[in-house]
């Protein structure tokens, strides 16, 4: 048996983390992998994509009505789906009440310490997009995920998380053993994508792990609640998240202790790539439109 | 109040800085600075005692603090007895002050008193994760259904409560109208403040948005005598005592708060025509409230040993007519006798014993003049949660010269005690143990060591009484190891 690997996903709300961890693990599952997902969304629907229905029950809604998660067995709340990938999601309350970190913390140590990691050889966390506080954070912490991987774009937004989630892992690297495992973009057809990401890439001592074009099918089989894998497994855009997951495969034990950047550093480095405007170049332009406007008011 | 004339003594100035200096020497330079404030030698003349207060404590010494929830919850609300006091959150909070602070009170436990009763929503993990409030709906109505007799129910914040953000406004709103009966949600969690004080505040503030002006009047008959006893929580019948001496002076008590109260008693107070008020630092806000809004005056008094005793009386009666100010003659006339006595048995046995005092946030400058009565002397006095005009008010009973210590931590408070070697120590549980282990007389001064009541005339001679039995105790002529008994006793550490 090879030694555990546990990973997770991070990025930005929207960037496509679950899409991509999910097709990403149908792909390693493919090689003959052993999988867990653990969905860490109140939503509950990082699995929905493995498991073709919809979000599934979680350890919390079922601790909630049990009583608490000692009434629970890791079997009632595993579900199987493609390729034998085992599914949990650890759910949460609904929005605006009680205290979703807290329950995701629950749910880990629930999961760890009833045997549920027992015979796998992948643990995969799919972490809701904002790390407000500290049970989001769980993952990353001592003894759970060696490697990071953060889902990213060419989108401000999405860079601007990035270098804040590199912050949270450098904070629990130099306490444990969490590496940030690489950038995956998910490619938003921004301008000069790959370069941007490279450069972030770069800032933050890691490497683009894989650049995933942006494809129709994705959509199409994201509404059928399947992977690209499952639906179209011929489709080019199926071998990209193979070749995703190949090169995740294979960069185990290759993290890096990440080297966030702060944020006027991060602004120039935007800056400097277009993405965002200098004070300079917003008052050329506003002048330009203003001499403008003059010269329409003037021939009138 | 003004400063009295009781006994004529000195404290050593000198010394006591030297002792400052001596405890500062041992902190690393940050902790030094920030102490130091915190540490003084009364000035005769000056303003106030010469330290800052309610300031944070310093992370890494033990502090004798308690929290805003032991404010509310322990202080202000839990004596109201004909009402249930939920402590919302996990389980420690509630047991941990489950039976209140000797707050006596008449009635029957269980049916239409709950005092010494402890309710808590015993939070577990999924009260946290899916938040607490469908619980605490649940738990309301049961307490309506099994104790149908009260008055009302508070909803005590933990800590949890605060960090997960539970909405308890909402649904002490909801259930108050469902069963017809105040709700009150109080906002107590523990992290909230630097200290109890904080919690004081919010107890008084939530009387003053769910109680008053919130239900039909009851109907009610005034006099021109009525007046309110605030910022007594009848320890040990502290109470009482102090509302016999205005009874019999004439004039009409119609509240108490807290110590034996009833919610009624909380909704009738702005009726008074005047408010006496006892701790002044755990309801002052409430009483600036009630005379801005209801135009009800209020008067600090201070029933503790006979020379403070005459002098509130007649203070209180200055704001009434003839018939009152005699009234307050005849009562003091009535108890000289006894305080007298009082005095010629116990002074004598207790003359110039020296008194360290650290308690909350009143009695180490209300206690002063009752121990001086007795002839005994304050060399050092501090409290645990004061403001700033706490500690201009300890100037009308202090001696020039003595040591003042803010928030002190335990490391200073035992090398103060082994220094001075006091005659008596008082102050709380915690203090009591390690202070006897070190040969000095203790007595608790939150709790009165389950004795009391030390409030009015009667309890000056329980004061006396206990004062002698700790400080005269024969015990402590056993204390030396009989090994050691040919050396001499130490003098100082």
């Amino acid at each position: 048996m090879t030694a555990l690997r546990q990973i997770a996903f991070y990025g930005k709300g929207g960037i496509g983390k679950s899409t991509t961890c999910q097709n990403t693990l149908a792909a390693l599952a493919e090689l003959g992998q052993k999988i867990l997902i653990v969905g860490c969304d109140p939503k509950a629907d990082s699995t929905r994509l493995i498991l073709n229905s919809k979000a599934q029950l979680s350890v919390l809604q079922m601790a909630a009505e049990k009583g608490s998660v000692e009434d629970l067995e890791p079997e009632e709340i595993i579900r199987v789906g493609f390729k034998g990938i085992r599914c949990v999601e650890s759910g949460g309350p609904e929005p605006g009440v009680g205290c979703a970190g807290r329950g995701v913390i629950t749910a880990i140590n629930f999961l760890e310490e009833n045997g549920a990691y027992d015979d796998m050889e992948y643990i995969a966390y799919d972490v809701l997009g904002d790390v407000v506080c500290g049970g989001f954070a769980m993952p990353i912490r001592e003894n759970k995920a060696q490697e990071i991987y953060i889902v990213m774009s060419g989108e401000m937004m999405a860079l601007y998380a990035c270098n804040n989630i590199s912050r949270g892992i450098l904070k629990y690297a130099t306490t444990g053993s969490v590496r940030l495992g690489g950038l995956i973009c998910n490619s938003r057809m921004t301008d000069r994508e790959i370069d941007l990401s490279e450069a972030m890439a770069k800032k933050l001592g890691t490497k683009l792990i894989h650049f995933v074009p942006r494809d129709n099918v994705v959509q199409h089989a994201e509404l059928r609640r399947m992977t690209v894998i499952q639906y179209q497994p011929d489709h080019p855009q199926a071998d990209e998240y193979r070749a995703l997951a190949k090169k995740i495969h294979e960069n185990s034990g290759q993290g890096v202790i990440p080297t966030p950047v702060g944020m006027d550093e991060l602004e120039e480095m935007l800056m400097d790539f277009g993405i965002i405007k200098s004070d300079e170049q917003m008052i050329a332009e506003l002048e330009a439109k203003e001499a403008a406007a003059k010269r329409v008011a003037v021939h009138a | 109040m003004t400063a009295i004339k009781t006994i004529d003594y000195r404290n050593d100035r000198e010394f006591h800085e030297k002792l400052i200096e001596e405890v500062l020497e041992s902190y690393p330079e940050k902790t030094a600075k920030k102490r130091a404030k915190h540490l003084s030698v009364t000035q005769d003349g000056a303003s106030d005692c010469g330290v800052k207060s309610n300031i944070k404590s310093i992370p890494g010494v033990m502090s004798i603090r308690g929290c805003a929830y032991a404010g509310s919850k322990g202080v202000v609300w839990g004596p109201v007895k004909d009402m249930v006091h939920i402590s919302h959150g996990p389980v420690g909070c509630g047991q941990y002050s489950w039976s209140q602070r000797r707050n006596y009170y008449v009635g029957t436990t269980g049916v239409d008193s709950f005092g010494t009763m402890q309710f808590t929503s015993d939070f577990q993990e999924r009260d946290i994760v899916f938040g607490g409030d469908k619980k605490l709906k649940k738990m309301i109505d049961e307490i309506e259904e099994l104790f149908p007799l009260n008055k009302g129910i508070s909803v005590m914040s933990e800590c949890p409560v605060g960090l997960i953000g539970d909405d308890i406004e909402a649904v002490a709103k909801e259930r108050g109208t469902a069963i017809g009966k105040p709700v009150v949600p109080v906002r107590c969690e523990g992290f909230r403040g630097v200290s109890q004080s904080l919690g004081h505040h919010i107890a008084n503030d939530a009387v003053r948005d769910f109680i008053f002006d919130k239900r039909e009047p009851e109907a009610f008959e005034s006099t021109p005598y009525d007046v309110v006893i605030i910022g007594d929580y009848n320890i040990g019948g502290d109470g009482w005592s102090s509302r016999r001496l205005l009874e019999e002076m004439g004039l009409r008590v119609i509240a108490q708060w807290t110590g034996d109260s009833t919610l009624s008693e909380l909704e009738r107070a702005p009726k008074a025509k005047l408010n006496l008020i006892h701790c002044y630092r755990s309801m002052n806000y409430i009483s600036r409230h009630m005379e801005e809004k209801y135009g009800v005056p209020w008067l600090e008094f201070n029933f503790f040993g006979p020379s403070r005793i005459a002098m509130s009386l007649r203070m209180i009666a200055e704001h009434f007519d003839d018939k009152i100010k005699e009234g307050a003659e005849r009562v003091i006339e009535k108890y000289k006798a006894m305080s007298d006595q009082v005095i010629e048995t116990f002074r004598p046995r207790l003359a110039g014993k020296k008194v360290m005092l650290y308690v909350g946030g009143l009695r180490p400058r209300h206690m002063i003049n009752a121990y001086e009565d007795l002839g005994m002397e304050i060399v050092g006095a501090g409290y645990e949660f004061a403001h700033r005009d706490d500690y201009q008010r300890t100037m009308d009973y202090v001696k020039d010269g003595t040591l003042i210590y803010d928030d002190i931590t335990a490391y200073e408070m035992e090398h103060f005690i082994q220094r001075i070697r006091p005659d008596l120590v008082g102050s709380g549980i915690k203090e009591k143990y390690s202070t006897q282990k070190m040969g000095v007389p203790f007595r608790q001064l939150h709790s009165w060591d389950y004795s009391g009541p030390y409030h009015g005339y009667d309890g000056f001679a329980v004061f006396a009484r206990d004062m002698d039995m700790a400080i005269n105790n024969p015990a402590w002529n056993l204390f030396k190891a009989p090994w050691k008994a040919a050396e001499p006793a130490p003098a100082s550490a």
